[in-house]
């Protein structure tokens, strides 16, 4: 019988980008089990949340996720207005749409990046990323910041794009949309990326299905859902676009949906721009005056897929309970069925194609003893655990 | 089938369990259902009618310690609350993860920050603080 062997990736390890541990318990080169260890990331921003008042909640929502920072200020704009009966503004609709898109963009090629640099081929790291620092700098024109927005607030969004600034978008999409065709050319006809990706970390239907995976990653196995149509929010029903899907589940049809889903972006955004124009300039907002007793649901698609917010509303200026779903909680999940039976390198790729983000996966509470009054650990308590666990290493 | 007759539907197969159906927006349901048949209408929606689940949230109120499950009907939009309450004392439910694997995680975490017990979970241990925190203690409760 052939001695297992544990290899360990992370906590801290240069192929992620945040701290998460998985163990491969491997037989040879197979993969026969792994386990993974989360909570490294976690801020208890869910607690927070009920300590802020929704004004608040925008900033520290936006801070669940380092990537998609937008996607969670939308699902709890949409959640917040369900409460409220809120209607708003076309512009702003437009405006939100604009911003989400283009997350869409920076963050699918972030991912094709990456997804580049972990099967050894750091040309296509090194032109995505250079490709992706254009839209980042086309947000920093729009909102002031190449990340964390700061658009959303409940009935619109704080700035308008003015119509003098449209010009400047346009032509950032049509040098964007030459890169894309430049890179959808150099990934999909490239004989070694197919022969590392194709018939890799396949999820079937049932597998999607099973572990209520969103997103891209349904999408790639032959399901079309898409909450920007299934529910539609914003301004995407008054856009034409399509959802992008691929049906064999492996990482290459993962590659596939994002790649494609770019050009649909880059066409949305297009049209809001054009329909944006009729809009008077600066109707960004409705004024909200107070949030109801109530239950909202939000959801928004995020890059990754569907993000959730559950909120609970009592008449005062704070939720009472916040309760968030980002897209990698359900999609990390699905490393059971992707990665046992690979191989330790086909592994990592198939971990990371479902563009996993560990901070949006871990959220939970800081711990008060049951009366209330007592932090169970304070802050020079959680130091001295973290110097006792260093220790222990040694 | 039309959204509004899944609610019938479901309000029929369960009429002694089912304590008020309320659509609440457009696209939005609200069922209250007894704790006893969670695992049963959890089942029916995912297989039979091929709602998705989405995800749950628990909180502790008066009431007693609440657990709203969400599920999807993605063709349609609708998002279907199924909302249940438990005894802050005995609480404890069955668990859905032998019928979906995506109620795993949730159900570890729900039984982490509220000390929940999901009966025939394979795996009831902490999700994200597993030894770091002390054993016991549940952040999400609160004293009433």
């Amino acid at each position: 019988m052939e001695q297992t062997k544990i290899i360990p990736i992370g906590p801290y390890h240069p192929l992620q980008e945040e701290p998460e541990l998985f163990k491969l318990y491997c037989e040879g080169e197979i993969v026969k089990d792994i386990k993974w260890e989360t909570g490294y990331n976690h801020r208890g921003i869910e607690k927070l949340s009920e300590q802020k008042s929704f004004d608040q909640v925008f900033f520290l929502v936006e801070r669940i996720c380092g990537i998609c920072s937008t996607s969670h200020p939308f699902a709890f704009a949409n959640a917040m207005e369900e409460i409220g009966g809120i209607e708003v503004p076309d512009r702003a609709k437009y405006i939100r749409t604009i911003i989400a898109e283009l997350e869409r963009i920076h963050s699918h090629l972030l991912w094709v990046g990456l997804a580049g640099h972990f099967l050894g081929y750091n040309t296509v790291f090194m032109w995505a990323w250079k490709y992706r620092e254009p839209v980042l700098d086309l947000f920093e024109a729009i909102t002031g910041n190449r990340n964390s927005y700061a658009m959303f607030k409940i009935g619109g969004v704080r700035r308008d794009i003015p119509n003098a600034m449209m010009g400047n978008i346009r032509a950032a999409m049509d040098v964007l949309k030459k890169n894309a065709d430049l890179l959808t050319g150099a990934v999909m006809d490239d004989p070694v990326i197919h022969a590392r990706t194709k018939g890799v970390g396949v999820l079937s239907q049932q597998d999607i299905l099973d572990y209520a995976a969103v997103g891209p990653t349904a999408r790639a196995s032959g399901i079309a859902m898409d909450i920007r149509a299934d529910d539609p929010y914003a301004a995407y029903p008054l856009v034409n676009w399509k959802v992008i899907t691929a049906q064999a589940g492996d990482v290459f049809a993962k590659a596939e949906v994002r790649l494609l889903e770019m050009y649909e972006s880059i066409s949305i955004i297009e049209q809001c721009l054009s329909k944006m124009e009729h809009e008077a300039e600066g109707s960004t907002a409705v004024k909200v005056w107070e949030i109801p007793e109530g239950m909202g649901t939000g959801r928004a698609e995020a890059p990754r897929g569907e993000v959730f917010h559950f909120v609970l509303t009592d008449g005062s200026n704070s939720p009472v309970r916040h309760k968030i779903r980002a897209p990698s909680y359900v999609n990390i999940a699905t490393f059971r069925k992707s990665c046992i039976g690979q191989t330790i390198a086909d592994a990592t790729i198939s971990l990371a194609a479902v563009d996993p983000c560990y901070c949006c996966t871990e959220r939970l509470a800081v711990a008060y003893d049951l009366t209330g009054k007592r932090r169970l650990y304070t802050g020079s308590e959680l130091l001295l655990l973290s110097q006792q666990k260093t220790l222990a290493l040694r | 089938m039309k959204k509004e007759e899944y609610s019938k539907q479901i309000a029929a197969r369960y009429p002694d369990h089912i304590l008020g159906i309320e659509a609440i927006r457009p696209r939005r349901v609200t069922i209250d259902i007894s704790p006893d048949i969670i695992r049963d209408i959890a089942g029916y929606l995912y297989s039979e009618l091929k709602f998705r689940f989405i995800i749950a949230s628990a909180l502790h109120t008066r009431a007693g310690i609440e657990i709203h499950y969400h599920f999807s009907h993605d063709p349609s939009g609708f998002i279907y609350n199924i909302h249940t309450i438990l005894d802050p004392n005995q609480a404890e439910i069955d668990s859905l993860s032998s019928l979906f694997s995506g109620a795993d995680w949730i159900e570890r975490e729900m039984h982490e920050i509220l000390g929940i017990v999901f009966r025939g979970h394979p795996k009831l241990e902490k999700l994200i603080s597993e030894g770091n925190w002390a054993e016991g203690v549940y952040p999400y409760r609160k004293e009433y």
